[in-house]
Order: structure tokens, then C-alpha cells, then sequence
């Protein structure tokens, strides 16, 4: 699993969240972050969070009483995840620039 | 003013009844409740809602789903309402454009919620229709000729299911490529 790719969503989500950020807030990131392209869909969204909480590279923060609203934020493992896909994300540009001459 | 329309759909059409609801919300009815086999509208303005829908894993008033449907509503739609583990939600259309999936991996997800759920319906509809034909021939138990009723649904239900795997296969032979 080391080498695997991270989804477009998982990739904005883990981004969205370097910053404590609720549901709605992650798709207005994502969306702002892509110039309008990555549209998360809400289920689709919901299914990746319990996902990256249940491997680690979320959290849920404490809920606050005041709002319903549940905000989530990146740990560490998050962190590295994502540095590592960069990484990658780099020799897939690289290697594309260098062919095709970009 | 409220419209009660009675429209029937096999589960394995919940596209084409998603499709229906978006149509209707078109031509100025949006969607208020649901029942069995019963949709109720209200007047909208033409082309003001989106209607989606989509099964659940557990039942609407369970603590997951119920999770579930807020975290949607906290993205602008409203959970308009819900039949069996059926969830219907709505959105203005100008709020931006509504799907409760943006990836191939979630909606095969869903169809396989959907491929599950029948499975144990007509594997149920086989087995009681077969033991009750089996009842019926060697006992001549005429009190069991429903049998035949409890086949043709099995049988009905494998035909949504072979429609379920192709749409399933569909989205895998995309999802090879794109994702």
C-alpha cells in the first residue's frame, strides 16, 4: 500500500484539513483550491472521512456544544501521507514535462 | 396545493425514479413525502429543486443515518424524506449543482448496497417458492400453490439483479481509467 495513489478527493480532503474545517467547509475549499473543477459530492465525501478517520490520518476535533457541526482536522500520519503523494505527484510532472516538453 | 402521485418503481430503476423526481421538479412539482409506491408534491418554481436519493445502511431513525442525513443537510439540501432505508433529500438549483456521489468508487459502492439487499430478497422468494411447489407436487398441498407467486419474484428480482452488475460493470471498466 505504500506506493498506492491517493484519490483526487482523499488528496483535497487531507489538504482541506490542515486547518480544523466541517463537512460543508472542506467542499468550499476544494472547490476553491481547484478553481471550481472538484465538485465533492456530500455522500461521497462522508464515506471518505470515516475512511481516513478509521486509518488514522484524520481526527474529529471535540464537538462544540454551541454548534451540531463536527469539525475534523489532519494528524501527523496525515501529514506524511500527503508530503509522500506529493512527492509523487512531482515525478508524475517531471516525467511528463521532460517527454512531452511542457 | 399538494399532488399525490401513485408510480411504482423496481428497486433496481432508483435511476430512472431519481430522473422521474427531477422531471416532475422541472415542470414546477417538488417532491414533499414519500410512501410505498407514493410521491407527494408541491408547487415550485419550475427548475427550482434537484432530487436525489439513495439507499442507506441502516434504517433512517438509526444514529448513523440520522449522522448521515444532517451531514448532507449541512451542504444546503433538505432531507425531504425517507422510505424503508430509502433517503430522498432536495436542493435549490441555485445553490450549485447536487449529487450525493462525485467519485465511481462511492456510486459502486452504492449499487452493491443495492445488489445486497436483493440478493437476500430473492434468495428468501427461491427458497420458500421452491419448497412450497415441492409441498404443492408431492403432497398436493393446494393451500401452497402461492409458490408460484414467490418464484416469479425471485425470478423477477435475479432479472434486476443482472441489470444491477452491468451498470456495476460499467462504472468498473471506468473506473480502470479514469477516476
Amino acid at each position: 500500500m505504500a506506493n498506492m495513489a491517493l484519490t483526487e478527493a482523499v488528496y483535497y480532503i487531507l489538504l482541506s484539513l490542515t486547518k480544523p474545517l466541517h463537512g460543508y467547509g472542506i467542499i468550499q475549499n476544494a472547490e476553491k483550491l481547484s478553481g471550481g473543477r472538484v465538485k465533492l459530492a456530500a455522500g461521497t465525501l462522508y464515506g471518505a472521512i470515516n475512511s481516513l478517520i478509521e486509518k488514522g490520518w484524520i481526527e474529529a476535533l471535540p464537538e462544540d456544544k454551541s454548534s451540531r457541526k463536527k469539525e475534523y482536522v489532519i494528524t501527523q500520519a496525515g501529514r506524511e501521507i500527503l508530503s509522500k503523494e506529493i512527492e509523487r505527484l512531482r515525478e508524475l510532472l517531471h516525467n511528463g514535462e521532460a517527454i512531452l516538453g511542457g | 396545493m399538494r399532488k399525490v402521485i401513485h408510480k411504482c418503481f423496481f428497486v433496481w430503476n432508483f435511476d430512472k425514479e431519481e430522473k422521474w423526481l427531477c422531471e416532475m421538479a422541472a415542470k414546477g412539482f417538488v417532491l414533499v413525502g414519500v410512501g410505498f409506491c407514493r410521491y407527494e408534491f408541491e408547487k415550485c418554481d419550475p427548475g427550482e429543486y434537484d432530487v436525489r436519493l439513495q439507499l442507506l445502511n441502516n434504517r433512517p431513525n438509526h444514529p448513523e443515518s440520522q449522522h448521515y442525513i444532517s451531514f448532507v443537510e449541512e451542504t444546503g439540501a433538505e432531507h425531504v424524506g425517507s422510505y424503508c432505508k430509502w433517503v430522498y433529500f432536495r436542493k435549490k438549483t441555485s445553490e450549485g449543482a447536487f449529487e450525493l456521489f462525485s467519485d465511481f468508487e462511492s456510486r459502486i459502492k452504492q449499487l452493491n448496497r443495492i445488489i445486497l439487499m436483493i440478493i437476500f430478497l430473492v434468495a428468501a422468494n427461491l427458497y420458500i417458492g421452491m419448497y412450497n411447489l415441492f409441498l404443492l407436487f408431492f403432497y398436493n398441498s393446494e393451500l401452497n400453490s402461492f409458490g408460484f407467486v414467490n418464484l416469479a419474484l425471485g425470478l423477477i428480482g435475479s432479472f434486476g439483479i443482472w441489470k444491477l452488475l452491468k451498470k456495476r460493470k460499467k462504472l468498473k471498466n471506468d473506473n480502470q481509467i479514469f477516476e
